[in-house]
């Protein structure tokens, strides 16, 4: 039998969630399933919003459910609730067996192979009580000093949506019916501020920063991000268009991020199967720059894409996406492995209902030797961009289109801030017209990118 | 009315029950105190390459405590209907207020009964009824075009039950039904991997008739496979600042996030919108008028009553360019003195509600569509858009069209891809110089997101010409 306790201490609740898990896989098997697989979640999360150094909201709950997927033979269905009782338990297995008599026989469908099965061993450092250990009194407290210290970092930040301070954490088993039973917890924190600037009455500008940790101890402190959210902020004061150029643009990392999530969109192997991506069928051709490598990896400690095995109960595992150019892997779930002739690269995610989807682990691209400092003092004219809005981006065709802000750049040096604008350009010549790779890597989330410099995009603007 | 008695027979709970829980929601004290149940029920079904590859049910319930204390919030919720539970997370909201206990007021008034959605819910229909929706939608987008080389069909439908207890002794139940229908397609053409896609989908507060009869699974499935195919020979988009002229219907996203957004009472409280300090000023030119109507039947953003249980209206927002008022729910209403227009809303029993807009749209002006085309010499026509986004501070927003047109000497010519949008809420409206008879809305597939929450909304336009908008293409 397979187990993952990942929590040190398993308490009573815990024991209980996991029986309840088996529970209701052996009462769909008994039921005729052929195989079955529950999920269940346990989580709570506080937040707290100061605005103006009140307390705006204060939030706090625990919440549950759970999911299941049943198979008779290639026929597949999933149910969940939020109802743990006995009532809810049967209408949660007698709903799916029900279920299961329309779906299609699909030669695809069904659990992993057995031996695939397992889990990452060691401590993956995902989940730390400190977390929930601090009083009320000191969140909020946290999320005042962080607003405190942008509205005081200058006179021009004359408004602010607030600081903020959440915590969570979540408990997630998962049962099968080829014996895999595992479990851990992860818990959650982050610090956050958005300040709003105005010069007399003209446009106001907003804007943000943040720090977020699976630990209380790795968190920036409130001052630190207080004062990052206002410099991003007053940097926009005066901001204006641009007339329309055919320019270098550079994405600093909260934009390239963006780009990552887009190629990990790409590489999914549910987008590639249907043909719904540029990158289906490319798999060993040249994809990008020979500068370009991408890395997707579900086992590094302490990420926030991080869990010892997925959402089938498949061991997570560092996957090289792109190596110097060349599309080595798309992300992989059982399903649309076996539609591709490959192997699952175990990024198997479900929510709690419906079948198996894919999400990367820890998404990111590899960092280069250069300083953003020295990226932006070689740009001689072309845009910083500092945020995109919108959602102008065609994974068939590779069209990318999307509003953006930032910086105009004359002679290596930030000339005016920019608004109302677009970028564009198409992802098959963006991947290969990345020209600079900073050395910036950071995680502050499941994705991560350096800042990239790419060549000949459209700036749209008068 | 049965349904108003939902919580009552199902849990067994009084309005004793709500009193108590109430009473421990101010039992530090709070100006007003708030209790939302809420049971969902949904179904799903999908094909994917012709094989119904998913079918779901679920179940989610719970009830949220509220406790407002000037302007603070308190909040907290269960997912267990028990009174052990709804009590905890009343005493835990409870913390925001510091001071006596206060009594709520005892026997409830309930809200006048009115019926924007008087339907049998999908949810019970039979699965097989559902099935066949997607089977038909399928094989109907198959048979438009040998080219079209994908189709993906699902179907949702949700029945939410809700009951709002104040502890100014308002109470409001509802039941909600919602249903959608969408098609995905992709063409493909050639052996160089040419390939597009497209997609339709509708639906709103309507039982499973209404694909039947009103909108079909052919109606959707045909235009889905229509824009991929049109799609195939689009063309890179023009950049830079021209003529644009948005069709009817779901272009009315552009109201959406240009202006909707910012007459959000919240970010205007706060004094954080582009639109702060702008009522009885001129945001729109004189044929602009643009109204939230919770109130149309059996559209996807109307309700009965919004979150707070407070009755949805038919919100007047720009009256001939002139900006008349804010959408409001009650903690804004109640700290700026204006009215509360039932824009209360929550993405679930787990969430603060706060203003979110219904059905926004722009009334029927009077030029002919035809002309409106005519009198454009060179730039876009959009007619339908994916999503969009705003930044309602600076007030700049962008949205993304997925099937547009380049119009040449007042006709529209070659098929585009790759078209955003940009531009400024506060002035966008200005700059429309035509305003079509043709009100349309979407039909049915719209969904907001605000602050992490999401909550089914509709748009609409009649056709409209912008005169100057930044179009965010690739050539230049």
């Amino acid at each position: 039998m397979l187990s993952a306790d990942v929590a040190t201490r398993t308490s009573k609740v815990e024991t209980d969630l996991k029986e309840l898990a088996r529970d209701v896989v052996r009462r769909a098997t008994a039921g005729g399933a052929t195989a079955a697989e529950a999920v269940v979640h346990d989580g709570s999360e506080f937040s707290t919003v100061v605005r103006l150094g009140e307390v705006e909201t204060l939030k706090e709950a625990g919440s549950h459910a759970m999911g299941l997927r049943v198979f008779f033979g290639k026929r597949a269905a999933s149910t969940h609730t939020s109802d743990f009782s006995a009532e809810g338990v049967r209408q949660l297995v007698e709903g799916a067996l029900a279920l299961a008599k329309l779906t299609s026989e699909d030669p695809h469908a069904g659990l992993p192979e057995p031996d695939l099965l397992g889990f990452v061993s060691g401590d993956l450092q995902l989940y730390f009580d400190d977390v929930y250990s601090l009083p009320t009194e000191e969140r909020i407290a946290r999320a005042r000093r962080a607003e405190a210290a942008a509205l005081s970092a200058d006179p021009r930040i004359r408004n602010s949506e607030g600081g903020s301070f959440d915590a969570a954490n979540n408990h997630k088993v998962m049962v099968n019916s080829l014996g895999f039973a595992g479990e851990y917890k992860t818990s959650y924190c982050s610090l956050a501020a958005v300040p709003v600037a105005q010069v007399d009455d003209r446009s106001m500008q907003r804007d943000f920063w943040f720090t977020v940790a699976r630990t209380l101890r790795k968190l920036e402190s409130p001052e630190h991000v207080g004062r990052v959210a206002a410099e991003r902020t007053l940097r926009r004061l005066g901001a204006r268009k641009v007339k329309t150029a055919r320019v270098p643009v550079i994405f600093d990392p909260m934009v390239a991020r963006s780009l990552l999530d887009t190629i990990a969109q790409a590489v999914n192997g549910d987008a590639i199967y249907r043909g719904a991506s540029f990158l289906a069928g490319k798999l060993g051709q040249r994809i990008a720059g020979e500068n370009i490598t991408v890395i997707d990896d579900g086992a590094m400690p302490g990420g926030f894409g991080t869990s010892p095995f997925d959402d089938e109960g498949v061991p997570t595992q560092r996957t090289t996406v792109i190596e110097r150019g060349i599309l080595k892997s798309y992300l992989l779930n059982t399903y649309t492995a076996r539609k591709l002739g490959l192997k699952t690269t175990g990024n198997a995610a479900r929510g709690l209902a419906g079948n198996p989807g894919i999400s990367s682990g820890n998404f990111f691209l590899q960092p280069g030797t250069r300083s953003p400092r020295k990226i932006i003092a070689d740009l001689r004219q072309g845009l910083y961009v500092t945020e995109f809005l919108g959602f102008g981006v065609n994974l068939v065709t590779g069209d990318y289109s999307r509003g953006a802000s930032g910086l105009w750049i004359e002679n290596g040096e930030p000339a005016f801030p920019v608004e109302e604008i677009t970028v564009a350009g198409n992802l098959r010549d963006m991947l290969h017209n990345i020209s600079e790779i900073g050395s910036d890597l950071e995680f502050r989330g499941s994705t991560a990118a350096p800042t990239l410099r790419i060549e000949g995009m459209t700036v749209a603007g008068e | 009315m049965d349904n108003d008695k939902f919580f009552f027979q199902r849990y067994g709970l009084t309005e004793q029950d709500l009193e108590r829980y109430l009473a421990a929601a101010l039992s530090a004290g709070g100006d007003f105190a708030d209790l939302y149940f809420e049971y969902q029920y949904t179904t799903s079904i999908s094909v994917d390459e012709s094989m119904v590859k998913s079918a779901t049910q679920g179940i989610s319930a719970g009830c949220g405590v509220r406790v407002i204390s000037g302007e603070r919030t308190g909040y907290a919720y269960t997912g267990e209907l028990t009174a052990e539970r709804i009590l905890q997370a009343a005493r835990t909201a409870a913390l925001i207020a510091s001071g006596p206990s206060k009594t709520p007021i005892t026997g409830f008034k309930p809200e006048a009964a009115r019926n924007f959605y008087p339907v049998a819910p999908s949810v019970d229909a039979e699965m097989s009824a559902k099935l066949d929706l997607v089977q038909r939608a399928d094989r109907a987008a198959r048979a438009c075009d040998p080219r079209i080389a994908q189709v993906r069909v699902g179907y949702a439908d949700e029945l939410r039950h809700i009951l709002v207890a104040g502890s100014d002794g308002a109470i409001a139940a509802d039941v909600q039904p919602l249903a959608r229908l969408n098609v995905f397609c992709i063409a493909k053409e050639g052996t160089d991997g040419n390939s597009a896609r497209g997609s339709a989908g509708g639906g709103g507060r309507v039982a499973l008739d209404f694909f039947l009869t009103e909108k079909t699974p052919e109606h959707f499935a045909t235009d889905a496979a229509r824009q991929a195919i049109i799609q195939l020979d689009a063309r890179p988009t023009p950049a830079g600042e021209m003529e644009v002229v948005l069709g009817p219907g779901w272009p009315g996203i552009l109201l959406h996030e240009a202006i909707g957004h910012g007459l959000e009472a919240d970010f205007n409280r706060k004094g954080t919108s582009a639109f702060t300090g702008l009522v009885g000023k001129r945001v729109a030119s004189e044929k602009c008028t643009v109204v939230d109507n919770g109130t149309l039947p059996s559209r996807r953003g109307s309700l009965n009553v919004d979150d707070e249980g407070s009755p949805t209206q038919n919100t007047v927002l720009i009256e001939r360019g002139i900006l008349k008022q804010y959408l409001s729910d009650k903690l804004s209403s109640r700290l700026m003195g204006i009215p509360d227009t039932g824009n209360g809303r929550r993405e679930s029993f787990e969430h603060i509600p706060m203003p979110r807009m219904t059905n926004t749209y722009m009334l029927a002006g009077e030029d002919d569509p035809a002309d409106i085309l005519h009198s454009v010499k060179y730039g876009i026509f959009a007619k339908t858009f994916g999503g969009g986004q705003v930044d309602i501070t600076n007030g700049k927003f962008v949205f993304s069209a997925s099937e547009a047109y380049l119009i040449e000497d007042g006709k529209v010519t070659a098929p585009l891809k790759g078209c955003s949008l940009i531009g400024n809420g506060p002035d966008v409206l200005t700059r429309v110089s035509m305003v079509g008879n043709d009100l349309q809305l979407d039909e049915g597939v719209g969904t907001c997101g605000k602050d992490g929450q999401s909550v089914p909304v509709g748009v609409g336009i009649p056709t409209l010409k912008v005169d100057r908008i930044t179009v965010g293409g690739t050539k230049s």
